[in-house]
């Protein structure tokens, strides 16, 4: 029955073509140009971008985590920033190195650190997730909260970990085939880096793409907009909330595992009290404001928020009175922290689905052309 | 013995803070079911505002004026980015909350500036000895000051017909708007007050000490209070304020006894333990009503 008519693209069929991974033309060519314009960026772009795009990417990875959770499943969470942590120390700890200062097992396969470190934080989530599944709405926003706090607390003070407060650890090296990735070649660092990230970022997404379209992916949904009637239908919903839970978890730690590895250092700070919060609420930022329930919303917002810093700080060329001096006010930190906060407040007033509601409406604006609807 | 004393009584002072940090959260939670995430900046906008006010007209009056000045900006807050969005999911809203937390919080914060400020009062860290006990008088303040507003919200809410309209509209909206309860006011209400319970508190946690940007690390302390209590319940907020402060500075003053091997204090630690534990046992939390669904 599912044959496809020739001629008419958008004729379906069956259930099947109509979930199918990418259903139209349009999305197979669109999906296709913008991975390879993302893959040939880097012989184009100063390298000095090119890291924020990188870390963009690897940001990303940590915002579909999210969306997965609070997007599709609806569980609001405040603790991202503590799986992250969980996978950036867990990567640290497979990649370090056994006679350096801080834990390490020495095991610079990059595919083994990403993973472990993604099964670790994964681990964390479910052993996180009874608690939180018995607890909905706010409740389980301030809980997760508290487990920010809490968690940075403890990276802080396990020094053989971390390397204490204000010394931190070095970051897992990035080696692929017995090449060291942060070391410049035919290619810079900025460049192999940012096509190692995209290569999992793009995993990653097609990976989620595919629960969101499968049974989990539609048992979140139930859950989120009703989980009473979710329930009488039969979704069980602390196992459908635990899998949301993990499958965040697992994100968040391979966003984790990548995160420093530009930069090469990292210290606990990144997570304890207000830093840690901070990141946490940027994920929600970057869902927020790419679009809630979409991976290619996720990718958008994660790419914006990246990008903040940079904005900022070429501000003051056009706005005089911001200044780049710290003790002057306003300066393009403040600007910058700020800017994360009227963006989130923007957005949920006037373009509640994000990024990816702007894209949707361009789109349908000129697919029904000239037709308003 | 006398040692504990100190302790409770520090964490008696601390817990009147949270205490009216939580009440703000509750009567918020209350009219609009949402929690305002945007209250800990507001805590500390307002121990700033009076830090600046205070040398000009005298502490006492730049408590009242700083208050009532806070009291405004959450009316604008809650007229510019909460009212539009009456109707959509809570979490909406709450998300709102934390980017409004984080805009007013850099904005307040690029007025403390690299001097250390003081909000000028007339506390400090004087000591009152009883035996081997020793009481701060900027706790004793703040503990009778949130009696006295207890006392006084007590009475609005009983007496008011604004405060009696609040309690309508917090059983039941609906019902409340075909009273002829405007909900409006109702919301604009209570944020107004939050603000103004939120800037004494800042006032009070920042007696003694110079400001600084962890004034906002002590209001987001007042979430477990509010979890522990019962996001509903004003009686949860007052019980568990002090429950919290009290735990806090036990475990703050004993910490070095109880883990030896951990170097940082663990008091800040505390409020969010306690939180995690009740849950365990109380969902929703000591005083709040369990949530029953209708379908």
């Amino acid at each position: 029955m599912s044959t496809r008519v020739k001629g008419r693209p958008e004729l379906y069929t069956a259930y099947a073509q109509d979930m199918a991974f990418l259903n139209t033309r349009s999305k197979q060519v669109g999906v296709l140009v913008v991975v390879i314009a993302a893959a040939v960026l880097p012989l184009t772009v100063s390298d000095d971008l090119l890291k924020i795009l990188g870390t963009g990417l690897v940001l990303a990875i940590g915002a579909i985590g999210l969306n997965l959770l609070t997007g599709f499943a609806g569980q609001v969470s405040l603790g991202h920033a503590f799986f992250v942590a969980v996978g950036a120390y867990t990567a640290s700890a497979i990649a370090g190195d056994p006679d350096g200062r801080a834990m390490g097992l020495g095991i610079t396969f990059v595919p083994a650190w990403i993973i472990g470190a993604g099964l670790v934080a994964a681990l964390a989530g479910a052993v996180v997730a009874p608690l939180a599944t018995r607890l909905r709405g706010l409740y389980l926003a301030v809980v997760t909260l508290g487990l920010v706090i809490i968690g940075g607390y403890a990276f802080t003070e396990w020094k053989d970990l971390s390397g204490g407060a204000q010394v931190g650890r070095d970051a897992p090296k990035p080696v692929v085939l017995g090449a060291d990735l942060t070391i410049d070649g035919a290619y810079t660092q900025e460049q192999k880096l940012y096509w190692l990230f995209l290569v999992v970022l793009v995993i990653c997404a097609i990976f989620a793409r595919n629960i969101a379209r499968s049974k989990i992916g539609r048992a979140f949904a139930a859950v989120r907009d009703r989980d009473v009637a979710a329930g009488v239908m039969g979704v069980e919903l602390s196992k459908y909330k635990l899998i949301a839970f993990v499958l965040s978890s697992f994100y968040a730690g391979v966003c984790g595992s990548l995160l420093f590895v530009a930069n090469g250092h990292f210290g606990p700070e990144r997570f304890s009290g207000g830093h840690g919060l901070l990141l946490s609420v940027q994920f929600i930022a970057m869902i927020l404001i790419g679009g809630v329930a979409t991976v290619s919303g996720s990718i958008m917002g994660a790419l914006l928020i990246a990008l903040l810093p940079r904005i900022a700080s070429e501000l003051p060329s056009f706005l005089p009175f911001i200044t780049t001096a710290a003790n002057e006010h306003p300066n393009i930190f403040e600007i910058e922290v700020a800017t994360y906060g009227l963006l989130i407040i923007v957005f949920l007033l006037f373009e509640p689905r994000g990024l990816f509601g702007i894209w949707h409406r361009v789109r349908t604006y000129w697919k029904s052309f000239p037709f308003s609807y | 013995m006398s040692e504990l004393l100190t302790a409770v009584s520090s964490g008696l002072g601390q817990g009147a803070i949270y205490t009216l940090l939580a009440l703000g959260f509750v009567i918020i939670y209350k009219s609009m079911s949402v929690i305002s995430f945007a209250q800990p900046a507001l805590m500390m906008s307002g121990a700033i505002l009076v830090s600046y006010l205070s040398p000009r007209f005298g502490f006492w009056f730049a408590v009242i004026l700083g208050g009532a000045l806070i009291a405004v900006v959450a009316l604008v807050i809650e007229r510019l980015a909460i009212r539009p969005m009456v109707g959509k999911a809570v979490f909406v809203i709450a998300i709102i909350t934390i980017g409004v937390d984080i805009v007013v919080r850099v904005v307040a914060g690029a007025f403390v500036g690299s001097d250390p400020r003081v909000i000028g009062d007339p506390w400090g860290l004087e000591v009152w000895r009883i035996g081997g006990v020793q009481i701060q008088h900027r706790h004793v303040a703040a503990v009778v000051a949130a009696a006295i507003i207890v006392a006084l919200l007590a009475a609005f809410f009983r007496y008011t017909p604004i405060g009696l309209a609040m309690r309508a509209a917090a059983l039941d909206q609906e019902a409340a708007m075909a009273q002829g309860v405007n909900v409006g006011t109702v919301f604009a209400t209570s944020w107004a007050m939050a603000g103004f319970l939120a800037a004494i508190a800042g006032v009070f946690a920042a007696a003694g000490n110079p400001l600084d940007q962890n004034l906002w690390i002590i209001g987001l302390a007042a979430l477990p209070v509010i979890i522990l209590g019962g996001l509903d319940s004003l009686l949860g907020a007052v019980v568990g304020g002090l429950i919290i402060g009290v735990v806090e500075a036990l475990v703050r003053n004993y910490h070095s006894d109880l883990f030896p091997g951990l170097s940082t204090n663990t008091g800040p630690l505390a409020p969010y333990v306690v939180m995690l534990l009740v849950l365990l046992v109380r969902p929703y939390g000591l005083f709040g009503t369990k949530e029953v669904e209708r379908v």
